[in-house]
């Protein structure tokens, strides 16, 4: 059976790959550019944690430090976890999951790789050239970074064109989920990934123009200093920060919903059950995204606002809970009186609701006026977003890989390997975040080079989870590119799924369907 | 691969416009956080920006606004001819609104240099003297019409480049979407000034 892993498009080697428009290869593409990016950003990580061991200077400088949390955020967010499921995993599975021969807009898509590429691209090189590279933290504030003399132009032009490509992709999946669903393929008979890629494809779509203006005006203050940011010039700094969060929390959501949809599709495969609440966890993706739009102020609690506004950023903040909970409630209620098999996506899966309520729930934390000001700005924050985004997004994006291997590569992967390495990395999770929360609450400032005694057994119980978690993080990718070759054999739906994508062969043809399915039932109607 | 090819073929006239919209929408939330700043400002300094805005000159900007405008008729009007089967008058249409986006850069350079002759732009020492309201002023002022001109030249390219395919004849009669969304793009270029203009020239 000839699988689109045959069809070159015409070119030579590498360049059946870079030039071409079949979205499946476009998406395995952005999986390796998006894999060899978490490694970097993984050493990144490492490389700081290791430097914090124990109080005092050890091998690294404080400046150094200083680039080193820039850019381990900068590559996590722009290059991994912002693109993260929807590019990667997204654009193989989406045409395939509405029974599609290929999304609406092929070489826009390839184009927005492109866009991708370069990004990332300027952002290496700015580490290299200029002054040296950012040392203003991912969030790029004003007024240090107009001021500092290292190469943040260069490096927020980068993150400019990573915007580029993730707004046309997010249009090129509405334009497909609205136009190209198969006969039959009702709104509500797609599967619940898919509904929550549409959701994100809109907060894509809407949110991301306003940080390319915002990060244009940082170029263009620093290049020819207009002032719209400078108390001199009568500007105010606060402004870009709202500018910047108005953007950056809907973003939060451009990076958890397609993880709960991933979650979503593979837990009624795993418990044998429909799922529970489907037209409620579709809406409340939707939701999310709408109210996503309206709490950033709360990043900005103690930057300087008036009570009023705080307090309706709280209630705002408070009120995204609801439909988060609504998920939880259901994705357990699916699984209840179910035939539950632990394979490793359900392990990934089930550690991601574990260990995202842990992450949501101390997200309250921070939503509550009076405790915000305890906790901003020391680790309790660092700990609440790498829940979030590690134990969340990162744990669902796993689950998902392993899920969705064996149609990819038409392989299985090591399944024994799987379950020995999710327990490592389960527990290495663990023992690297939750003492920040402690760290944070005794008062432990985040993105700080040294710290005073008291703090040294949490930083070094964290230290020692970072390698425990790095170990686990490796094994998974040995067991995945071994499994490329010497995994068994996968049939065309291993796991007894039965949404669109698992109907046709593993790995699909180049056209996905050998002929234009006809969609009768549900997502999660089990025989 | 010949299935999917004449899929590929066949042109999804309303899936190509919603994407086109789609695009428009993220124009708009570009130019949307400038506004933003601009009401924040203006909210602020409003006697300042009241004054300021004398220095700038309603007629220039007015021409411009008349050029804009009509510009967008003969786009129209290049659309509606190529859908009646006139190639030529279509070709002619195009030519004419790409003159008048030339004829509005050309406008927008000379009022920039004449304002930057008087030391009024970003930074100069003469701009720095004048208070905080002055400063924010002109510094929207370049920003914003500076942000707009560069969607002028890319709606120009963008015409341009239709303009070789009518001539072609990929774009024709019965393929005119490109066309269409060229257009949709151009309208949005002249909306974004209709705002622009009475937010700098008519405030006072």
């Amino acid at each position: 059976m000839e699988n689109f892993y045959h069809r070159t498009g015409g070119y030579p080697g590498i360049f059946g790959w870079i030039f071409s428009t079949d979205h499946k290869r476009i998406g395995l593409l952005y999986l390796g550019s998006m894999f060899t990016f978490f490694l970097v950003g993984m050493t990144l990580g490492l490389t700081m944690r290791l430097e914090l061991i124990a109080p005092g200077t050890h091998f690294i400088t404080s400046q150094t430090y200083n680039a080193l949390f820039t850019l381990h955020g900068v590559i996590m967010i722009f290059l991994f976890i912002i693109p993260g499921i929807p590019a990667s995993l997204g654009n193989f599975m989406l045409p395939l999951q509405i029974g599609a021969q290929d999304v609406a807009f092929p070489r826009l898509n390839l184009m927005s790789w492109w866009f991708y590429i370069a990004g990332a691209v300027v952002v290496l090189t700015s580490l290299f050239t200029g002054g040296g590279p950012p040392d203003t933290g991912w969030t790029f504030y004003v007024p240090y970074s107009v001021r500092t003399g290292t190469n943040v132009s260069l490096a927020v032009f980068g993150v400019f064109l990573l915007g580029a490509s993730s707004t046309l992709t997010g249009l090129n999946f509405l334009t497909t989920i609205h136009r190209l669903r198969a006969p039959g393929m009702t709104w509500f008979r797609m599967p619940l990934f898919t509904w929550s890629l549409y959701a994100t494809a809109w907060v894509q779509l809407l949110a991301t123009p306003v940080i390319a203006i915002t990060l244009l005006l940082l170029i263009v203050e620093r290049s020819f200093g207009v002032g719209f940011f400078d108390p001199a010039k009568g500007g105010d700094p606060i402004l870009f920060e709202h500018l910047f969060w108005i953007y950056s929390h809907p973003a939060v959501y451009i990076m958890i919903l397609p993880a709960m949809g991933a979650v979503t599709d593979i837990i009624p495969v795993f418990s044998r059950r429909v799922i529970f609440g489907y037209k409620a966890i579709a809406f409340s993706s939707i939701a999310i995204a709408v109210l996503g739009y309206l709490v950033w102020g709360h990043h900005m609690f103690t930057s300087g606002m008036s009570d009023f506004s705080r307090m309706i950023f709280s209630l705002l903040t408070f009120l995204v809970a609801v439909p988060s909970g609504i998920k939880v409630f259901n994705w357990v209620a699916s699984m209840y009186k179910g035939s539950i098999q632990l394979d490793s996506p359900m392990l990934f899966t089930i550690s991601f609701i574990f260990l995202f309520s842990i992450g949501g729930l101390t997200g309250l934390v921070q939503g509550a006026l009076a405790t915000n000001v305890h906790v901003h700005g020391t680790y309790f924050i660092v700990a609440h977003f790498h829940y979030v985004m590690f134990g969340g997004t990162v744990f669902a994006f796993f689950a998902a890989l392993h899920y969705w291997y064996p149609k990819m590569f038409g392989r299985m992967m090591n399944e024994k390997l799987a379950r020995t390495y999710w327990f490592i990395m389960f527990i290495g999770f663990n023992t690297l975040y939750f003492p920040m929360f402690i760290l944070g609450w005794q008062g432990m400032p985040r993105r700080y080079y040294d710290y005073l005694p008291k703090y040294h057994a949490g930083h070094l119980i964290s230290t020692i989870g970072s390698w425990i978690l790095a170990t686990g993080v490796l094994l998974m990718f040995y067991n995945f590119f071994r499994s490329l070759s010497k995994g068994e054999k996968a049939g065309n739906n291993p796991w007894n799924a039965a949404t669109l994508e698992w109907q046709t062969t593993s790995p699909p043809p180049t056209e996905n369907f050998e002929e234009v399915p006809e969609v009768t039932q549900g997502p999660y109607t089990f025989r | 691969m010949s299935e999917k090819h004449l899929q590929n073929e066949h042109i999804d006239y309303t899936g190509s416009k919603l994407g086109m919209w789609f695009f428009l929408f993220t124009e708009i939330l570009l130019f949307g956080g400038l506004f933003l700043i601009y009401a924040v400002y203006r909210a602020q300094y409003a006697q300042e920006f009241h004054n300021t805005a004398h220095g700038l000159s309603t007629i220039l900007g007015a021409v411009n606004t008349i050029i804009l405008l009509t510009s967008s008729l003969t786009m129209a009007l290049s659309i509606v001819a190529l859908r009646q089967g006139k190639k030529n008058s279509s070709i002619v249409f195009q030519a004419i609104t790409l003159l008048f986006g030339l004829a509005f850069l050309v406008n927008k350079y000379f009022e920039w240099s004449g304002h930057i002759h008087e030391g009024l732009y970003p930074n100069a020492p003469e701009l720095l003297s004048r208070s905080h309201g002055e400063i924010l002023f002109y510094g929207l002022y370049y920003v914003m019409t500076g942000l707009h001109g560069i969607h002028v030249v890319i709606g120009m390219i963008a015409i341009a480049a239709m303009l070789w395919l009518t001539v072609r004849g990929n774009v024709s009669g019965e393929n005119f979407n490109k066309l269409e969304n060229a257009g949709l793009y151009w309208h949005l270029v002249d909306i974004i000034w209709i705002y622009l203009f009475p937010l700098f020239y008519l405030i006072t």
